[in-house]
């Protein structure tokens, strides 16, 4: 169980690669012989789901494990709230905000401004909430002028 | 669960389906053609989510309906008679103040529809209910937003902002329309009482034209009967264009 848990552990997410499927909290349940592996989508509509999967199984194959089938659920759904601190630290140090944690749901009405990436600034501006990928709004920072991303609350 | 409200649920299934997959494709008609980068990504992403939900309930009803159709299957290969999306959402896009129009009563509506189907009595409706509705609360603020700003904007962007309403007004009745249907599987525990969104959706559509200074929704005639097949000649044209590839070369795959 731990084996599998450490070669998904390896698997980049197709859209930002600096993070692992596990980092974001995608990989539900798993259970080792024979593996099986549940994951949920981030977006209902995210192409990377599909290509995820593919990822994982090809990560397996390689790992020498026999039988694996991939599975997906959507309940309960994704949350940002599970993208490990591991993560959100990796996140930062790509130059993508991390999403504030809280309830997806309730948090809408009362975002704060994302924190730059670049240069701790809370002197931001959204520019779009929707950026070049579902998870993703852009925003910019008014103290270094530099543009990012942030990773949507969900 | 009882086999009866099962077979209730086939149809149940496809209108949320097609509500979605036609909506997610109009918008993808925008796709180059925004009036600015950021709201042609936005567009597109709103698609994107609305054709994911698609996938979510077309694959549902195919499964429940057991002829082995999935959701591909359910959108490239049936007529329009065979779709029944509601009338508001085969719209044309009009320009961008029409296409904001006709996103910001789907997406109010869907949004509260969504909440309710979240404590349906079966499981996997309940389960796409609480996915999907997270994602359109995105859809209902951008769709507000930008109902203010045009509405609160320039003459011409208040114009066009009131011309937008004025078109889609007529197909908003059908959205809180009670079929037998619908009132076999409320009474089961799994489906919604759609007449009584309506208070809730009126509310928020006037709390929104205000703050947009816009007038309140003129009383046009309705029409209805998306649900049951019979659409506006706009359907066909959509899906001419959507399902060419699979006409053209059935079962084609990548």
């Amino acid at each position: 169980m731990r084996a599998v848990w450490g070669v998904l552990a390896e698997v980049p997410d197709p859209e930002i690669p600096v993070i692992s499927i596990v980092d974001l909290g995608i990989v539900r349940t798993v259970t080792a012989e024979p593996p099986r592996v549940t994951i949920t989508p981030t977006y209902t509509g995210c192409p990377a789901t599909q290509a995820i999967e593919r990822a994982i199984r090809n990560a397996l194959d390689q790992a020498g494990f026999t039988d694996v089938a991939v599975a997906t659920a959507i309940s309960p759904p994704w949350s940002t709230d599970w993208i490990s601190n591991e993560g959100r630290q990796k996140l930062r140090a790509f130059g993508i905000a991390p999403p504030p944690r809280g309830d997806g749901r309730g948090r809408l009405t009362e975002e704060r401004p994302a924190v730059c990436p670049h240069c701790g600034s809370e002197e931001t501006e959204e520019i779009s909430r929707f950026g070049s990928t579902p998870c993703k709004a852009l925003w910019r920072c008014r103290s270094c002028a530099e543009p990012f991303d942030q990773f949507k609350c969900h | 669960m009882t086999a009866t409200s099962e077979s209730l649920l086939v149809p149940f299934a496809l209108r949320l389906g097609d509500d979605a997959l036609i909506l997610g494709q109009r918008l993808g008609e925008w796709c180059g053609h925004a009036p600015t980068i950021e709201v042609d990504l936005a567009l597109t992403n709103l698609s994107l989510d609305l054709i994911g939900q698609a996938t979510l309930f077309l694959d549902y009803a195919g499964k429940l309906e057991g002829k082995g159709r999935d959701a591909d299957r359910l959108a490239f290969r049936r007529d329009a008679v065979d779709f029944t999306n509601c009338l508001l959402v085969e719209q044309p896009n009009g320009d961008f103040a029409q296409t904001i129009a006709r996103q910001f009563l789907y997406s109010t509506w869907q949004q509260l529809y969504l909440n309710a189907l979240a404590d349906s009595a079966d499981d996997t409706l309940a389960a796409a209910a609480v996915k999907c509705v997270k994602e359109v609360a995105y859809h209902a603020r951008f769709a507000a937003e930008w109902v203010v700003r045009l509405g609160d904007g320039t003459e011409e962007s208040h114009r066009r902002m009131s011309a937008g309403l004025d078109w889609m007004s007529r197909f908003v009745d059908e959205l809180f329309e009670m079929e037998e249907a619908d009132r076999a599987l409320l009474a089961a525990g799994a489906g919604v009482d759609k007449a009584a969104l309506r208070p809730a959706w009126d509310a928020e559509v006037a709390r929104v034209l205000k703050e947009a200074m816009l007038e309140a929704l003129p009383q046009r005639r309705t029409l209805t009967g998306g649900r049951l097949g019979r659409h506006t000649e706009h359907l066909g044209h959509i899906l001419s264009e959507m399902q060419f590839l699979q006409r053209a070369y059935p079962d084609a795959v990548w």
